[in-house]
């Protein structure tokens, strides 16, 4: 979590320089949600998609935070050599399947995805994460039904931070308790706190269980925060300094487990040293996706298609 | 008065049918509602029900007639105090159309575009298949409709990654019945109905085709598409650029499009020029059985994802399909489809049969048409084309389709800009009017591409 935090950090500082363009959208406050829920995983047969704000949740799944940091920076060693950037971002290899820019495309796409599992049979699982602006676009109910029909494995995870874009949850659902979005398709819906990383791994458990004794999906809302704008460009005037700030104090993610590890016995040191060595981590992979070279520009139309016609 | 039972119209293409049986005898007293007969479409079998009550005075079509055209007078019909015995057999066996107030116009069940498909077999045997086919081979006549189905059920076999999705596609046997049979074989996890929910399913299937299945995602017509078009061109078209090469989309989305017969403006589009303006996207629109059979088997073996255009007025047409174990297309290749040293004619899918036809208007005139199936729209062959135009030095395209932005236009800007010196005439585009289709048969009539605006557009860059 911590090192999700510095790395947003060190985005954000880096968008500001001009290192980073587009669209940058970050993660800082969330992320007890992708850490709780995918240390739960089984790294070899589970996958997980999700939208556009997705550094978080490829350093979950033990990324190297320099191939991000990279495809960040649109270089060649980036994880999509410097092609997808920010929002678009892979490692099929890993079982990430994105990193998609449309505003819930993953979900269906998710649902596709846990499809072929239950066709081959592997046991596998698909995480699927949508925000609650997602949570109102019509394909998420498309798959839903379909998810459910079929019986797919699927978890459909909510991240509610409270806004899209601009625009609060209260503002924009007609049902804002978003964890009932999936009962009018027989889908079950838990509510967790999001700021909690140990609720969020205990949810991941009781839903995984769920989804692999065969009883289709489950959907989770995850009641979480972010502190940063919507993207980088965003100024975040629909809401207070003060509503900002009181979250940050009252719940943050990382200070609550620096609490629980306290109680734990976890020295201030201990945790001094993670901090460090988490810091240079951090700026080892900026040194990286500053100095490394951009992609050749005989990589423009390589990839368009993979066969040759 | 008798009443003539008429051989009906059972769906917008239908054209004939088979009288399979019949449920009633002469002397018969039907009422409303009561079956008389089962009619054969080559897509279903539906039942013939009585309109009028009365006695059955004459069956003038046995049962097992195939090939009854409709509106034939299949039965006569006694009202109450008729006597059945008296009414004669009508002479009348064709096509009755008391309102048509001009004689020339054609019968309004039927389009112009659907009148101009032209005979496979009066084209000489040299250019009826794929050059590649060895001399010798053994041919069938297949419908385009069996040859998609052969080519997915041939697929399906080789490859267990293979399936196919989409409305009606598995119990329902396909709306326009493609998909004939494979549920009996392949079973209900591989031929899969789904809701009606294309946005949805799209996705699923792109979804499932990164995961490394190879999905055939059916949609009832590419109408339906647009409720889609996002997961085709954001999510298949661009992944695999998106993750520098790692997450591939093979997947073939086909369906039914372009205009049928008189289903207005909402069901009548050719899509072709939208899908093939996305780099990422391979594009094909096949015109004969053999194409849609060879290019079929080609996009679903392809690791990139396909746009696979069919049009339903030529699912029930018969051409020559080599009996191959094995017989496909490669994609990008077009086809010289009649060799000629006039004018240039390049279109594709339906727009073959409509250049055919103009091209014997033509050889009637002394122009001899070459004439090139595109048959792949992206990638473009555009070495075909050009090699074409060197030849005539005049070009005519023909597009089922509005010519703004359209495949006709990519041509001509390519002759301009490739072929410049080879053309002694401007490059004419023959399209649909720019207009929503109408519903109107004479209005549909004059909105659709038909041979003869091709045979005056070939007359022009020909200065005759």
């Amino acid at each position: 979590m911590l090192l999700i935090r510095r790395f947003e950090e060190k985005a954000g500082q880096l968008y500001g320089l001009g290192l980073i363009g587009g669209f940058c959208h970050l993660y800082i406050g969330q992320e007890a949600v992708a850490v709780g829920l995918q240390s739960a995983l089984d790294g070899d047969k589970d996958k997980v998609i999700t939208g556009y704000r997705d550094h978080g949740h490829m350093l979950a799944y033990g990324l190297d935070p320099k191939v991000i940091m990279a495809e960040l920076t649109g270089r060649a060693a980036g994880i999509a050599q410097g092609k997808g950037g920010s929002m678009h971002m892979f490692s099929v290899e890993k079982g990430f399947y994105g990193g998609h820019g449309i505003v819930g495309a993953q979900v269906p796409l998710g649902a596709g995805l846990a499809f072929a599992q239950k066709y081959n049979d592997d046991g596998g699982v698909t995480l699927a994460y949508f925000g609650d602006g997602a949570a109102n676009q019509g394909q998420v109910y498309e798959a839903f039904n379909m998810a459910e029909l079929w019986k797919l494995p699927i978890i459909f995870v909510i991240e509610n931070n409270q806004y899209a874009m601009g625009t609060s949850v209260n503002r924009s659902s007609a049902e804002d308790q978003l964890y009932r979005r999936g009962e009018s398709f027989r889908i079950p819906g838990l509510q967790v706190n999001g700021m909690d990383v140990l609720e969020v791994r205990g949810a991941a458990t009781v839903a995984l269980d769920w989804v692999r004794a065969g009883k289709g999906p489950i959907l989770l809302e995850l009641k979480t925060y972010r502190y940063r704008g919507h993207s980088m460009s965003d100024p975040a005037k629909y809401r207070s300094r003060e509503e900002v700030q009181s979250v940050r104090e009252k719940s943050d993610p990382i200070e609550g487990v620096k609490k629980d590890l306290e109680a734990a016995g976890i020295s201030e040191d201990e945790m001094k040293a993670i901090d460090k060595e988490i810091k240079a981590i951090i700026g080892e992979a900026a040194d990286f996706a500053e100095s490394s070279p951009e992609p050749d520009p005989d990589e423009l139309y390589t990839d368009v298609l993979v066969e040759q016609y | 008065m008798p009443i003539e039972l008429k051989m009906p119209a059972l769906s917008p293409t239908m054209e004939e049918g088979t009288l399979a049986k019949w449920l009633v005898k002469e002397g018969d007293e039907v009422s409303a509602g009561d079956i008389m007969a089962e009619i054969e479409t080559d897509k279903a079998t539906m039942e013939f029900e009585a309109v009028d009550e009365g006695t059955i005075a004459k069956i003038l079509v046995p049962e097992g007639t195939d090939e009854v055209k409709v509106g034939t007078v299949i039965a006569m019909l006694a009202e109450e105090g008729e006597d059945a015995a008296d009414i004669e057999a009508s002479p009348q066996t064709s096509k009755d159309e008391p309102a048509e107030s001009q004689p020339d116009d054609p019968p309004p069940a039927k389009t112009a575009a659907a009148n101009t498909i032209a005979k496979e077999d009066s084209k000489p045997a040299s250019l009826r298949v794929d050059p590649d086919v060895p001399e010798g081979t053994e041919m069938a006549k297949l419908t385009v409709r069996e040859a998609l189905r052969d080519a997915m059920a041939e697929e399906m076999r080789a490859d267990e990654r293979v399936f196919v999705m989409g409305e009606e596609v598995a119990e329902y046997q396909g709306a326009y019945k493609v998909t004939q049979g494979l549920l009996e074989e392949f079973g209900g996890r591989r031929v899969i109905d789904t809701p009606i929910t294309e946005y949805g399913f799209a996705g699923i299937g792109t979804g499932a085709a990164m995961a490394g299945l190879r999905p055939i995602v059916e949609f009832m017509t590419f109408n339906f598409a647009m409720q889609a078009i996002d997961h085709i061109i954001n999510s298949a078209g661009k992944t695999n650029y998106m993750s520098g090469g790692q997450m591939r989309c093979p997947i073939v989305f086909r369906g039914p499009n372009g205009a049928a017969s008189r289903v207005g403006a909402q069901h009548s589009q050719n899509y072709a020029p939208w899908y093939a303006q996305i780099p990422g996207l391979v594009v094909i629109a096949p015109y004969s059985a053999a194409d849609a059979k060879g290019l079929l088997k080609s996009a679903i073996r392809s690791m990139d994802p396909v746009v696979f255009l069919e049009n339903e007025l030529l699912y029930g047409h018969s051409f020559e399909v080599p009996v191959l174990d094995d017989y496909s297309i490669p994609i990008g290749s077009a086809r010289r489809v009649r060799e000629g040293a006039d004018v240039s004619i390049v279109t594709y899918s339906i727009g073959v049969g409509i250049a055919l036809e103009a091209a014997e208007k033509l050889a009637g005139e002394g122009i001899e048409a070459d004439i090139i199936d595109l048959r792949t729209l992206r990638p473009l062959d555009k070495a075909a084309v050009l090699e074409s135009l060197k030849r005539t030095n005049r070009m005519v395209v023909v597009e089922e389709g509005w010519a703004t932005c359209s495949i006709a236009s990519e041509i001509a800007a390519i002759c301009m800009e490739e072929g410049f010196d080879d053309l002694d005439a401007p490059v004419m585009r023959v399209t649909n009017e720019d207009v929503p289709m109408p519903y109107a048969a004479n209005l549909e009539k004059l909105a659709l591409v038909n041979s003869d605006k091709v045979v005056g557009a070939a007359k022009a860059v020909c200065y005759r």
